[in-house]
């Protein structure tokens, strides 16, 4: 699924990687906590998280995440704006909880990791 | 060897976790071709720079990068780890309410290291500090 339907679905907002709507994204997971992220081996997924600091923007740098959407309504700071652009990330606000942004997506076709 | 680092990192300031991972990433997306190694790597590197801001009060890095294998040797100042065979139990944590605010501190911070290397090696000395080494083969390449 592209990144411009994705935003569509959870009526977000594509706060930095505007020029990467046409990226195409497979499947998602959704933690708030890093270290659940980190031991994924999956590539191409997109990660739904209420977790926004800058160490998120870097677990996804190590993990290859290139799309993040921060759910229950977090906002994102200038710092993690920064941190994201200089790694070619898309960051995403969206006011649903992670529960409601997972379950649209997931009916929209996203898959999960496992 | 064909690449030689030295870092230091800072105790309990999180807005630089995360850097020397960050810059290695950018150094082994030069010279590795395979990226699931290059991740396995930056992701044990990230979670022991973790672990140093969140546990300890300095610490070093030393990365040596040769044909065969990257090495990254840690050593910190700091309280050290009481009981290394416990602190390497899925689950078990010493972190604070801060470093659980940041979204780690959940156990499985030295489990997942270990996983992602191919040698770990973890030494710690109560009130002294911790000294830990991680190697990664390159035998994919």
């Amino acid at each position: 699924m592209k990144i411009k339907d994705i935003v569509n679905i959870i009526n977000g907002k594509v706060v930095c990687g505007k020029e990467q709507m046409e990226t195409d994204i497979q499947r998602g997971f959704a933690s708030d906590l890093m270290s659940d992220v980190l031991t994924l081996d999956t590539d191409n997924i997109l990660l739904i998280t209420g977790l926004a600091n800058l160490q998120a923007i870097r677990t996804a740098e190590m993990s290859d995440i290139t799309c993040i959407i921060f759910a229950r309504n977090k906002k994102v700071t200038q710092e993690m704006v920064y941190l994201a652009t200089e790694n070619q990330m898309v960051l995403i606000e969206c006011a649903c909880s992670v529960f409601k942004t997972a379950g649209e997506l997931y009916k929209a076709g996203i898959k999960p990791v496992f | 060897m064909i690449m030689h680092f030295e870092y230091d990192i800072e105790g309990g300031d999180f807005s630089k976790a995360g850097n020397v991972s960050s810059l290695l990433k950018k150094t082994l997306k030069q010279l590795v071709g395979n990226h699931k190694i290059v991740k396995r790597v930056v992701v044990a590197m990230y979670e022991a720079e973790v672990n140093v801001v969140a546990h300890a009060y300095s610490g070093k890095v030393i990365i040596d990068i040769d044909i065969d294998k990257i090495s990254i040797y840690l050593k910190d100042k700091g309280p050290g780890i009481e009981d290394i065979e416990q602190a390497m139990q899925d689950g078990y944590s010493t972190a604070s309410e801060q470093v659980r605010e940041m979204g780690f501190g959940a156990g499985m911070g030295l489990s997942n290291i270990k996983n992602n290397a191919d040698e770990f090696l973890l030494n710690s000395e109560v009130g002294v500090g911790t000294e830990l080494k991680i190697v990664a083969y390159l035998k994919n390449l």
